[in-house]
């Protein structure tokens, strides 16, 4: 039922002139949203269809997976169309990458990447709409005006709706999108308004509008089921006993192909059990008797790794990664030496909605119905995988119920489709919560060996990183690296990072502020380490640190680093949440971090309490970030700034996938106690400080940050300084 | 099994498995799929429904348990007016991300608000203690919950950040004005405390930034 209507009849859509990099496509929507029942509608664009009734259809080129730009993305090109946005039907645009440009949701790019760009696409079509009235009218366009889908000749008054010339407008030619007139930013209507969630209506009734709620005639379900240790083979099974047992249709392995720990690069062995139902394949999946050739890592653990980290860094480290100055020197120098090792363990994305898909197979083609963060990188990992062209394939970008990188990677639409190709049919693939905690893309751990010097003035003048993290012959794994450019290497003279690797039983990958989500907590709490020992304020400290206004790196090397914005927004976040002000109750402090992460600049403070027993409470957040000259939608900004906090807060309390035997421990919730309500900081004040800079996306970059000033704030409180995450309240107790 | 259950006022038919639990009944034997799978264990509250009213985990519930108790999900729960002011106020304060899990925090506060009209923050709080939301919603659901009982003043947190504006650009060719309201734009909400502007910032008041 779901969308399937909808979907399939974008492929009956006639195509048209092509603008704004795009076809100009289109169909008919009713006020509700439904099709309409003939095609009197016309074409604007590749992303607008305008109803004779004036029902504007705007198409959301990227995923949606909670982060906003199902909403947001629209916004921009409603703005420069000058719509009533009363009248919008936000529709998800078929997946088609020719067409519609990069339609993935990562590292915060949809705004950036999308903010000039579909605001062009709306000018385009407004100049068609203005030039359709101008022709009916005989005046010059010049002499017209557009407000709220209409538009009005400004000396006669006479007004025409969007409704009216869409026909008309759509029989122009589309104009270059390159010299259609932008609006000056400060006449923005839309842009700057909070627009409320276009799904949200049906999702508080529980309309099925997510990947799990797709359903196709005949369609079968199924499990699959991959080895506990990652990369292990089938060796036997009882597949008796498992088409023995009720509503199943069809068990068989799938053979894994290529290096699933290269990012899109393969898929994992494992057995899929398809049948009627799929709490019947459920069921069935818990029948099976595998035995499993495990491969080479069944002894590792998360023992191991620590141990063998600690070792690593009694040595030399096995690669530099960056110097600048001479640290050793310096640190030889300097009045006082601060050591710190710090480290933080693997995370499991866990998505709410657990991994997903639906395909179908027939006569030699697939559709497929994936919620998925980059449905084309599936594309191209099923032609590699399963030799089909890729004109066969035909992906729907479905909601995706939470993302936070896991579903970056499509394993689960591999296997869905090569399921769908096995039984020549529709099937949807649905994992357990507990294949979802056992096969995922894991953030990575990470061990920061850090030394810090200081001179007899209190200022820092060496610091020193042996990082030791997981590497496949010598090359760092994808999301386990520290670049160069990570601060503060950009602003510290005497610099060494040096770099050890060890070998990983588990696939790592990205997740919500990829790399900084982690090393953030290590050089941020270390920094403040180091302020405490230099009997500084731990800001006054870090601006001391960031050092004057400037830019660091460059365009070229995509490291560009503006100290101006960093300083700024610590200083506004000192300023506003009381900083060094406050008289704090006993076992209560204030800690503070700043971090530049995914194009994002952020400020942040943190409150908390320890209870005696060593129960922290985080009890107040300021924020105060800087993602350039726009906040496209400012309600949407808010609960995504709230939403990392409190994230990164959860983070810190009581997250942690530790590996034995080669395997994930946790399997599911009980043991992996992502945040609630009682523990969530009931007040996070979020400001944004708007600069001339091009607008950045929002879905990650106040992550980071939080988690050390959480924990500077904990030291604030108790004087006790942990260096790995998560928090051990065990050392907290007074 | 053949089961006749009751289920948003009407009654239906399930042939299943006695021990199919209800959530497996609802989504995959009656179509009824807005109640969610999260964990299957009982411990996310995605799958949270109502018999007789109570908040119940779907997935911990076998079908054969029902019996003749009412079941209510949420694709019926805006029937009932607690359920209906909930849902509007999920509107109201734009509480959805991902919205997965939202069909059960909206079951749960609903039974909360059935049994407790007027709950205190920490009876809020312990209310929907069992459920998980993974995009962190939670300031905005207690929030929400607080307006859809009613309660004076609200729990409520402002909905709009401060944006304090950046110094203006170089003098820019202006397009054509125009355009047009978003009319599915948010409702006032409370101020937020007013930030401490630099001097000639102006931060946006509350009211202005909301339409």
């Amino acid at each position: 039922m779901i969308e399937t209507p909808i979907l399939s009849r974008r492929n009956v859509l006639k195509t048209g002139a092509a603008a704004g990099g795009g076809l100009f496509l289109a169909w008919g929507l009713n006020a509700d949203g439904s099709a309409a029942a003939d095609a009197a509608v016309s074409e604007l664009n590749a992303y607008v269809t305008i109803a004779p009734n004036g029902v504007v259809t705007i198409l959301g080129k990227n995923p949606e997976m909670g982060q906003g730009v199902k909403t947001s993305l629209p916004m921009l090109i409603g703005e420069e169309l000058d719509v009533d946005w009363s009248r919008v039907v936000i529709e998800t645009a078929p997946v088609n990458q020719a067409r519609y440009g990069g339609q993935a949701a990562g590292a915060s790019t949809s705004t950036p990447s999308n903010f000039e760009p579909l605001r062009r696409v709306g000018a385009a079509g407004r100049q068609m709409l203005v030039e359709a009235a101008a022709t009916a009218w005989q005046v010059p366009a010049t002499e017209c005006a557009t407000s709220l889908s209409t538009v009005v000749h400004t000396p006669t008054g006479r007004k025409m709706t969007y409704g009216q010339l869409a026909a008309r407008a759509a029989a122009i030619p589309a104009p270059d999108v390159k010299t259609v007139t932008l609006k000056d930013p400060k006449d923005f209507k839309i842009i700057g308004k909070s627009v409320r969630g276009f799904d949200s209506p049906k999702i508080v009734k529980g309309e099925p509008i997510f990947g799990i709620d797709v359903d196709r005639p005949g369609m079968l379900y199924a499990t699959f089921t991959q080895c506990p240790v990652h990369g292990g083979k089938v060796k036997s099974v009882n597949f008796d006993a498992v088409l023995a047992a009720k509503g199943v249709k069809k068990a068989f392995v799938i053979e894994g192909q290529g290096d699933i720990k290269v990012f899109g690069g393969g898929l994992q062995t494992g057995i899929a059990v398809v049948g009627d139902s799929w709490w019947h394949v459920k069921e069935a999946t818990k029948l099976l008797k595998v035995d499993w050739d495990v491969g080479p890592f069944a002894d590792h653990s998360s023992a191991k790794y620590q141990a063998q980290a600690d070792a690593l860094a009694a040595g030399p480290g096995q690669s530099i990664i960056k110097k600048t100055g001479d640290a050793d020197a310096a640190l030889a120098g300097a009045a006082k030496v601060i050591e710190g090792a710090y480290s933080y363990p693997f995370l499991v994305h866990a998505p709410l909605e657990p991994m997903n898909c639906t395909a179908e197979f027939k006569d030699g083609k697939l559709e497929i119905w994936a919620p998925s963060q980059q449905p084309e990188g599936g594309r191209r990992s099923i032609v590699k995988i399963m030799g089909l062209k890729p004109e066969d394939i035909t992906i729907h970008m479905i909601r995706c119920g939470g993302g936070f990188g896991r579903r970056l990677n499509n394993d689960y639409m591999i296997q869905a489709a090569m399921i769908a190709r096995e039984i020549g049919g529709a099937v949807k693939l649905l994992n357990t919560r507990e294949e979802d905690f056992a096969h995922d893309y894991y953030r990575s751990a990470g061990w920061h060996y850090l030394k810090g010097g200081i001179d007899a003035q209190g200022k820092l003048v060496a610091w020193k990183n042996h990082f030791v993290s997981f590497g496949e012959g010598g090359t760092v794994l994808f999301t386990a690296e520290l670049k160069p450019s990570e601060p503060p290497a950009p602003v510290v003279e005497n610099f060494t990072l040096e770099q050890s690797l060890m070998d990983c039983a588990v696939a790592v990958g990205m997740m919500r502020a990829p790399v900084s989500n982690a090393v953030a907590f290590c050089s941020q709490s270390f920094l403040d380490e180091l302020a405490h020992a230099a009997g500084r304020d731990p800001i006054e400290f870090q601006l001391e640190v960031l050092g004057p206004p400037r830019v660091t790196g460059s365009a070229a090397t995509k490291d560009v680093y503006d100290i101006g914005r960093q300083r700024a927004v610590l200083e506004k976040v000192r300023d506003i949440s009381g900083w060094g002000k406050t008289t704090l109750p006993a076992r209560t402090g204030m800690g503070a971090a700043c971090y530049f992460s995914e194009n994002g600049y952020f400020g942040e403070v943190v409150r908390a309490s320890v209870s005696p027993s060593g129960q922290v409470k985080v009890e107040e957040v300021w924020v105060v970030g800087d993602i350039g000259r726009h906040i496209v939608n400012p309600t949407g900004a808010m609960t995504q700034v709230q939403g990392q906090i409190i994230d990164g807060v959860g983070q810190a309390l009581g997250l942690a996938i530790t590996i034995e035997d080669g395997k994930p421990v946790q399997t599911n919730f009980h043991q992996y106690p992502l945040i609630r309500m009682p523990a969530a900081p009931p007040v996070v004040h979020v400001t944004f400080t708007e600069t001339n800079n091009p607008p950045m996306g929002l879905g990650e970059p106040a992550l980071p940050a939080v988690i050390p000033a959480l924990y500077n704030a904990i030291f604030a409180a108790t004087g006790k300084r942990l260096r790995s995450l998560p928090i051990d309240a065990k050392q907290l107790r007074a | 099994m053949a089961y006749t259950l009751t289920i948003n006022g009407k009654t239906l038919k399930a042939d299943v498995d006695p021990d199919m639990p209800l959530l497996w009944v609802l989504r995959d034997s009656l179509d009824l799929k807005g109640t969610k799978y999260g964990c299957g264990i009982g411990a996310c509250g995605a799958c949270t429904v109502h018999l007789d009213g109570v908040a119940v985990r779907s997935c911990q519930t076998k079908v054969s348990a029902v019996g003749a108790k009412a079941i209510t999900t949420i694709e019926g729960v805006g029937a009932h007016p607690v359920g209906a002011k909930v849902q509007k106020a999920w509107i109201d304060h734009d509480v959805v991300q991902c919205g997965y899990c939202q069909a059960g925090q909206i079951m749960s506060a609903t039974a909360l608000l059935t049994k407790t009209p007027q709950p205190t923050d920490a009876q809020i709080t312990s209310g929907m203690a069992g459920n998980i939301c993974r995009c962190a919603t939670y300031i905005r659901i207690k929030a929400a919950i607080a307006q859809a009982a009613g309660l004076t003043p609200p729990l409520a947190q402002p909905t709009e950040p401060v944006i304090i504006p950046a110094p203006p650009l170089p003098p820019h060719t202006p397009g054509p004005p125009g355009g047009g309201l978003p009319a599915n734009a948010m409702p006032p909400g409370p101020a937020a405390p007013a930030a401490a502007g630099a001097p000639g910032a102006r931060v946006r008041p509350q009211t202005e930034g909301a339409l």
